[in-house]
């Protein structure tokens, strides 16, 4: 073989180990894909089986079940506030239960002063006992989100202390005006923004505050007044389309004609389970988890001082349905609140924000 | 005796090293130097130089490392001067116009005014370079065809880096210069302004650019293949029909009934690439200022298609009450 031959065969073979180098960083074919549009719009949903941890997106067994009669826990327990018209038997089987999804490993004191389980004392009992009231609470009001499936303290814990996903405010940068280098919130990779060059506050501007995420011309053409959305706040609304994508497993045509993504009337049913979703996490994040952060201790905050908020991945873990759509509240009743005859979901930055009590108490 | 029927070129031509023509009087000499590559004999001629740098390709280059340098220091600092992170994250950073609040006034250096800076700074660098083009083009006695395409791709690059801001009233509208941010621009234009696939000049500008690769692979295809008839002498055959030029005509006639000459092809491909460039910028300068959503023009105007229905659509959860 002469020497010019050897180099072109070394070359090609180069050539093809690159190229093979580059696929295998993909996902071995093949992948499920259900038509879900109108043939030739490409609105499928992609599903690659063999990307799912079983263990993890199970609903574990429900404990056996126990009698409602008798006493009720109220009567028989110093200071229950939650859950005082359960049974003792079905109050002591719910507390098992929490255990196992947020602190098998530390058990009941993870909580509870060991020597007085009534005591206030620790900060996690102050935060169990809100948790408990928000899960009442969005099981009872949020079924245009959650249908009836409802939410369990396993929906987010699985398992752990803390849910897998949260997200703290990302700290602005101390920016010097005549120096160089400002970001302005977004180009730096994030998991927040799913390793784009998104705005990396998207979270902070929808998920806690009520920003407009509709950014797209409704027009045919351009109005003259002082409607001009910016293509930066088109970046962060983005931005947030990126993370709900990621967290449920879903591909954009989920909820979208992804040719005229801003038509409600060519968008399927859900795009309008996902529009609650947005409320639903406004109202967790404003009225059940920042009353919370006077109390939580140095470790639990974030870079700016905030607790820990809740996001679409913290219930959703790549799951388009939490846990397949497992009805847990089915076999826990105590977690079913009393609907809030006030309760009106346009009240969380549409029509108003008097669902957002406590942010507007600031 | 060697042939052109490699995907690289096979023969080398190596004689004494060509100067190049004289040069008018009132001109900046060439470079002195000039060698010979083995490697780029590969992929073009092995003679490297002598180069003509002249005002205007010194101004250029000058005005060209201003704004790299700009974008590149504004990058390193926004990963704190590490070398790097600034390698890790380089497909991320970007240097941003400036935000939506100061419109078309001028902002602080660290909000934008580096933007404006090495925005200016590359259009003069671009601006010269089309000059230098032109004008070594006429010191040859050429035709300026290259200098009129690359003022194409500039138009395209000043309308959507000035024209189109400066319309819209904002130099936030504009594109930040980094990998990942500007594509991020691209995509916020398109969802901002309802979809940029039924703008009829972004139509225009793929079909151009798709056809210019498509006519591209064509001809060097035809060349090659005809090169064992000496078809690389294209030009000559244009005026002086060879074998090469006759075979290449016939084969397409053939294959598809109608053949380009050797003459027109070459002009089939400089209007294709030329127009992919300024329909693309046109395109760019109606949105928004003419039309604010393409996908409800393109229903108004019959080019979106309506679809039957094929699953129960979303109503709007805020509509109804809004009004």
């Amino acid at each position: 073989m002469s020497s010019k031959m050897y180099l072109n065969r070394s070359l090609a073979v180069g050539a093809l180990s690159a190229g093979l180098a580059v696929v295998v960083g993909c996902e071995r074919p093949p992948v499920d894909t259900e038509q879900k549009g109108y043939r030739g719009t490409g609105m499928e949903e992609v599903n690659n089986p063999r990307l799912r941890d079983d263990d993890l997106h199970l609903a574990p067994e429900a404990a056996d079940p126990v009698s409602a009669e008798g006493p009720r826990a109220g009567e028989i327990y110093q200071n229950v506030e939650v859950l005082d018209d359960l049974s003792v038997a079905e109050f002591t089987r719910l507390m098992q239960s929490m255990t196992d999804w947020v602190s098998p490993d530390e058990g009941c004191t993870y909580c509870h002063d060991g020597n007085d389980f009534a005591s206030e004392e620790l900060y996690t009992y102050q935060v169990s006992r809100q948790m408990i009231e928000m899960n009442r609470y969005v099981n009872a009001n949020w079924d245009s989100h959650m249908d009836d499936t409802g939410v369990t303290c396993y929906t987010c814990h699985r398992g752990e202390n803390l849910p897998e996903e949260s997200w703290f405010a990302e700290p602005t940068p101390d920016v010097n005006m005549a120096g160089l280098g400002n970001t302005m919130m977004q180009n730096l990779a994030s998991e927040k923004t799913e390793y784009t060059s998104l705005p990396r506050n998207a979270f902070e501007r929808y998920l806690l505050g009520h920003d407009d995420l509709r950014v797209e011309g409704d027009t045919i053409l351009p109005h003259l007044d002082e409607w001009d959305v910016s293509l930066q706040d088109t970046e962060a609304s983005y931005s947030l389309m990126m993370h709900m994508s990621a967290a449920t497993g879903s591909n954009c045509t989920t909820c979208h004609n992804t040719g005229r993504l801003g038509q409600w009337d060519e968008s399927p049913e859900e795009r309008e389970i996902s529009w609650h979703g947005i409320r639903m996490t406004r109202d967790i994040n404003a009225n059940w988890i920042e009353p919370l952060e006077a109390g939580q201790p140095e470790v639990r905050l974030g870079p700016t001082g905030d607790i820990a908020k809740v996001q679409c991945a913290t219930c959703h873990y790549g799951e388009q349905l939490p846990l397949d759509g497992a009805k847990m509240v089915d076999d826990y009743p105590g977690l079913m609140g009393e609907e809030d005859a006030d309760f009106d979901f346009l009240q969380f930055g549409d029509l108003g924000t008097d669902g957002l009590r406590d942010r507007n108490a600031e | 005796m060697a042939e052109y029927q490699n995907i690289f070129t096979r023969v080398q031509v190596r004689g004494p090293t060509d100067p190049g023509v004289e040069l008018p009087a009132a001109d900046w000499p060439r470079t002195k130097g000039a060698t010979h590559s083995w490697l780029l004999g590969k992929i073009g001629d092995a003679q490297v130089g002598p180069i003509y740098l002249g005002t205007t390709g010194v101004m250029s280059i000058l005005f060209g490392i201003v704004s790299i340098v700009i974008i590149g220091m504004n990058m390193l600092a926004s990963v704190d001067w590490s070398p790097l992170e600034f390698i890790r994250q380089f497909f991320w950073v970007a240097l941003e116009p400036p935000p939506p609040e100061y419109g078309l006034s001028l902002p602080p250096l660290n909000d934008g005014g580096w933007w404006l800076i090495a925005g200016f700074t590359l259009t003069l660098s671009v601006l010269l370079w089309f000059a230098r083009t032109y004008n070594r083009a006429r010191a040859l006695g050429l035709g300026t065809h290259v200098a009129w395409a690359f003022a194409a791709a500039i138009f395209l690059f000043l309308a959507i880096g000035f024209i189109w801001p400066v319309l819209m009233g904002s130099w936030a509208k504009s594109v930040p210069f980094g990998i990942f941010p500007h594509l991020d621009w691209t995509t916020a234009f398109s969802l901002r302004y309802g979809n940029l696939y039924y703008n009829p000049f972004h139509m225009l500008s793929i079909v151009f650019l798709f056809g210019s690769a498509l006519l591209f692979a064509m001809h060097g295809a035809t060349i090659l293949a005809a090169g064992r008839y000496n078809a690389e002498r294209e030009i000559e055959q244009i005026t002086d029909r060879g074998t090469a030029a006759e075979r290449s005509a016939l084969f397409w006639r053939w294959t598809m009934g109608f053949n380009a000459t050797m003459e027109s092809i070459h002009r089939w491909g400089y209007w294709f690439a030329i127009l992919c460039v300024i329909t693309g910028g046109i395109g760019i300068l109606l949105t928004g200022t003419v039309v604010e959503n393409w996908y409800l023009w393109g229903v108004h105007h019959g080019i979106a298609p309506e679809y039957p229905e094929f699953f129960t659509p979303a109503v709007d959860p805020a509509a109804g009450g809004t009004e």
